[in-house]
């Protein structure tokens, strides 16, 4: 169904869009930001409406003759998948521009800061919607590209530091290898399905040999912008760097659209799955999804501990799509549908928890301009409500019911449990073990999120700027309150979502969860109610009946005072402990750094001299194991060919007259 | 379902058999505890005795510590209500209450995880040493023993196809005994997290509160009157709950399958029995076994999650196409 109305406001967004990029630049200086910031909620919202709009069936397309080449137009397909991605996207936004002119209130009078900030937030929205939106492989690329450049930008927003340099062309770097590998993987299913129109691509027939070859390329090329294992390296440093707005961004929206594009080309685009890729996906899901969460216990530094996280919450949501793949590939199409609304739900959960944790990092930073967790703590006291809603969000990271994190892996649980319905063992076998993982994962993440909790909010502060830490504006509040409503929502009321979400089955395999909704509202029943079922407004409604009762009942007690006194400390400190004795970031993991000791580049050194110092340093793995050895080969094969650099312009132009006659051989 | 739902004397069962599990708990610490100090030739504590501490502690005036702040207040209800909402789903006396659809055995993990969230953090909130190194020690345990509860619950869910506990309960009733490897993992898995899970000897010694390798009564160091009985009533329903959880999914006879009052009463005797069964064998291994070293607890760990896993797999190579 073509709905005009939907079409209007996706373009009424783009053009908002455009407005507030244009408005950054000339805009006046006086309260600019506002203005700014007034825009891109407006044209968040209306993408956000847009999204919904196609989700519940009303969809659009546009073909644009006067963009693109005279043979090679332009289009946008706003269809249920992309409307999903597309309201994720606005959501997100929207909960940044309110955060926005607050948060920047200390460049208020930096017009250049400003103004560059706002330029490339604008264009990287743009560029996100835009790759949501295109319905053809040419639009595609120039709008991931946009994306890509736009964000690199933003990281590179304080150049001075060299460190962020180096960070933003890392970011950079990786992001051009990742767009030339789906560039490639397009190039696959365009040659095949004669033209570059998703639609022509849908018709292309291909052997499963060049399948796998073009699911191969996505899949990397993706992968790398989704930060899978091991090509995550540039997340860590990339997202800390930015502004805190815009890591909110990235890691929320960003990699999303990464997911939308893998299960875009994967899904939509290949059509006939194969479950050696399922397999592929669904190992490297779980070992992105145990690794992040390992390395981002050892972080200490909040926006990269967050980073971190972001590499492990990607791997669930590959999990998720792995299981999708494998059982839709062995003609199970139910169990493999669970499994992609599984990964559809989780990216939605990590948008808003992660966006809402960063927004919170973006707090602490703004008030007392501190990243690091060991410089931290009491900060529950000094900023309540940004001490609520960040407890909010490691709730729904940590996966504990009622919230929304929970949801979405209990959903990816049901899907591995039903591994017994496969035929063969490899799969049977892989599947509880990547089930372990997932287990292990989530008891480690509420492990990092307790770490992050107690040692930032609760007690005492352990340096002077946070010792005054103040509480956060209301703008900023207001923020991270939406997002934080929306992770209780979205955890309590999974059915509702499950309704919307079933679009995006519908219109990919004709096939949705109609089970799963089947008992009303209440009651979550992914395949049938007797496999599984779950009443999240029931545990919410009983948790707060228990409290009640016993707040009542104890209220009734004959002694109900409650007297304020000294910490006890099994009668240790003399006095009040100081805040140097409370346990620290590095101290709490310190077991489990103990453990999983191997997976880590570990460099501890104690030196004894009048006062013991202890020094840490946890580098990453995948550093010595993977970029340094390919960075090796590169360098080696760079030196082989190097001989053809002489210096000399007859040679050079040789080499090109060669080349053009080459070329010309081949496609004669 | 709808059926099951709308029957008010099924959800009155469920009320009822939430209360009970609520009022033994103390019982099963005393037994333990009775048991226990007999093996060790001391007479022991009345049966009686938790609940008259419990009594106590509820009189008493509460202490908070001046460092805290409205997290460590809140935390017992949080910690005592989530292990209640664990209890109130995992089947007591009879299956098929409708309690059971609330929530599944992977719910059922989360509540757990839950209820320590929150008390890992209240044992941070003073910021005193012992509160910190309670919190990181049952990170560690957790994190290792969380996933190994799950995939042990998962292998007897698999082969009942359900992850609903009221459902794996009745399947295991329907196929009578039969002998699976995978069983024997799984039973073994459990076992190891049960006793990691409720702080027991040889990971933890509930008996002890100056010993620099305990874990749980360092968290809970800080708090006193109402609060603390709160916890420790947490801590009780938590052993029941992980008693209850053995001894009827693996040993499931005698459990109620309609709500007649002589097959419910059949339920409470037997289950009963089992819990006395099982809290002799505990009384028994905390006697004989010494408690380990932090970090040997790992490997015990390790342990179970291998077996867990092992039962898992052994379930779906060897079981599920024979």
């Amino acid at each position: 169904m073509n709905s005009p109305i939907v079409l209007a406001l996706t373009h009424l967004s783009l053009v908002l869009l455009l407005v507030a990029a244009l408005w950054a630049v000339i805009g006046p200086q006086a309260r600019g930001r506002h203005i700014f910031f007034g825009v891109l909620l407006l044209a968040s919202l209306s993408a956000l409406v847009a999204g919904l709009g196609a989700l519940l069936g009303h969809t659009a397309s546009a073909e644009y003759p006067a963009l693109g080449l005279p043979w090679l137009h332009w289009h946008l397909t706003l269809d249920p998948l992309a409307g999903f991605f597309l309201a994720l996207i606005g959501l997100i936004s929207t909960a940044v521009s309110l955060y926005g002119p607050d948060y920047l209130l200390e460049h208020r009078h930096d017009r250049t800061a400003l103004g560059h900030l706002g330029f490339f937030t604008a264009l990287f929205v743009l560029g996100m919607e835009l790759v949501v939106l295109a319905g053809d492989a040419f639009a595609f690329m120039v709008a991931w590209e946009l994306m890509s450049l736009a964000s690199y930008f933003l990281v590179v927003f304080r150049h001075e530091q060299a460190a962020n340099r180096r960070a933003a062309f890392l970011y950079l770097l990786m992001a051009q290898i990742g767009g030339l590998f789906i560039l490639l993987g397009f190039g696959v299913l365009a040659s095949f399905g004669g033209g570059f129109a998703f639609d022509a691509m849908r018709e292309a027939v291909l052997s499963p040999l060049w399948a796998s070859v073009a699911f191969g390329l996505a899949f990397v090329g993706f992968g790398m912008k989704a930060g899978l294992v091991p090509l995550h390296a540039w997340l860590p440093e990339a997202h800390p760097v930015a502004p805190s707005h815009v890591s909110a961004l990235m890691s929320g929206v960003m990699l999303k659209v990464a997911v939308y594009g893998f299960i875009r080309f994967v899904f939509d685009l290949i059509g006939d799955l194969q479950w050696q890729w399922g397999v592929v996906v669904l190992a490297v899901g779980s070992v992105s999804a145990l690794m992040g969460v390992l390395y981002a216990l050892m972080q200490h530094d909040l926006k990269r501990l967050l980073a971190y996280h972001s590499v492990e919450n990607i791997g669930i949501i590959f999990i998720g799509l792995g299981l999708g793949i494998i059982f839709l590939a062995s003609g199970q199409p139910l169990p493999g549908v669970l499994g992609l609304v599984a990964a559809l739900y989780h990216c939605l959960n990590h948008a808003l928890f992660k966006s809402l944790l960063f927004l919170g990092a973006g707090a602490i930073l703004h008030t007392s301009h501190e990243r690091d967790l060991e410089r931290m703590g009491g900060l529950l006291r000094r900023m309540p409500w940004t001490g609520l809603f960040f407890l909010v969000g490691c709730l729904s990271i940590s996966a504990l019911p009622p919230f929304n994190g929970f949801v979405s892996e209990w959903l990816t649980f049901q899907t591995a449990l039903q591994a017994w319905s496969l035929e063969g063992g490899v799969m049977r076998s892989l599947i509880p073990i990547a089930a372990a993982m997932l287990a292990l994962t989530g008891a480690l993440a509420a492990a990092c999120f307790v770490k992050v909790y107690g040692v930032a909010f609760l007690w005492q502060a352990r340096s002077r700027p946070v010792r005054r830490a103040r509480p956060t504006p209301l703008g900023m509040r207001l923020g991270q309150g939406l997002l934080a409503l929306l992770c209780l929502l979205a955890g309590v009321f999974p059915t509702g979502l499950l309704q919307l979400l079933d679009a995006v089955p519908q219109q990919l395999f004709g096939q949705g969860l109609t089970e799963a909704t089947a008992h009303g509202w209440l009651w979550l029943t992914p395949l049938s109610a007797r496999t599984a079922s779950y009443a999240a407004p029931i545990v919410v409604i009983a948790l707060a009946a228990v409290w009640l009762l016993g707040v009542w009942w104890l209220r009734r007690l004959a002694v109900n005072r409650i007297r304020v006194y000294d910490p006890w400390d099994c009668g240790f400190a003399s006095s009040i402990p100081r805040p140097s004795m409370q346990y620290t970031a590095t101290a709490f993991t310190q077991p489990i750094r103990r453990i999983f000791g191997v997976l880590f580049h570990l460099d501890e050194r104690v030196e004894r001299g009048e006062e013991i110092r202890y020094q840490l340093q946890v580098g990453d793995r995948a550093w010595g194991l993977f970029y340094q050895p390919v960075e090796r080969i590169i360098r080696a094969a760079a030196r082989r060919i190097g001989f053809l650099q002489s210096g000399q312009v007859r040679v050079y132009l040789g080499g090109a007259l060669m080349t053009l006659l080459v070329l010309l051989w081949l496609i004669s | 379902m709808a059926d099951l739902l709308n029957s008010p004397a099924a959800w009155g069962l469920a009320l009822v058999q939430g209360l009970l599990f609520l009022l033994a708990a103390p019982l099963l610490t005393a037994w333990v505890r009775r048991v226990k100090a007999r093996l060790q030739n001391r007479r022991g504590a009345p049966l009686l005795q938790p609940y008259r501490d419990l009594y106590k502690l509820f009189a008493k005036e509460a202490m908070v510590a001046r460092t805290t702040s409205g997290l460590f207040l809140a935390a017992p209800y949080i910690v005592f209500g989530s292990t209640l909402l664990a209890g109130a789903v995992v089947p007591l006396l009879a299956v098929n209450l409708p309690t059971a659809a609330i929530a599944d055995v992977i719910v059922l993990a989360g509540f757990f995880a839950l209820g320590r969230f929150f008390l890992t953090l209240a044992g941070m909130d003073a910021g005193t040493a012992f509160g910190g190194m309670g919190a990181s020690r049952e990170m560690l345990v957790s994190a290792l023993a969380e996933p190994a509860l799950l995939m042990a619950v998962f292998t007897l869910a698999m082969t009942a196809h359900s992850t609903n506990l009221s459902s794996v309960v009745a399947y295991q009733l329907d196929a009578g005994l039969v002998l699976r490897p995978s069983y024997l993992f799984a039973l073994l898995g459990l076992v190891l997290v049960a006793i990691a899970e409720t702080g027991r000897i040889p990971v933890d010694n509930p008996a002890t509160h100056l010993e620099l390798t305990m874990i749980h009564e360092a968290m809970i160091l800080e708090y006193s009157g109402r609060h603390l009985a709160l916890m420790e009533g947490a801590a009780q329903l938590k052993l029941m709950i992980y008693g209850v959880l053995i001894s009827n999914i693996f040993f499931p006879w005698g459990i109620a399958t309609e709500f007649t009052p002589a097959a419910l009463l059949l339920g409470l005797v037997a289950i009963t029995a089992k819990l006395a069964l099982l809290g002799v064998l505990l009384a028994v291994a905390e006697t004989v076994l010494a408690k380990m070293r932090l970090f040997r607890a790992p490997e015990f760990l390790n342990m179970a999650l291998l077996f867990s896993v092992l039962g898992l797999l052994s379930h779906v190579i060897l079981e599920v196409g024979a």
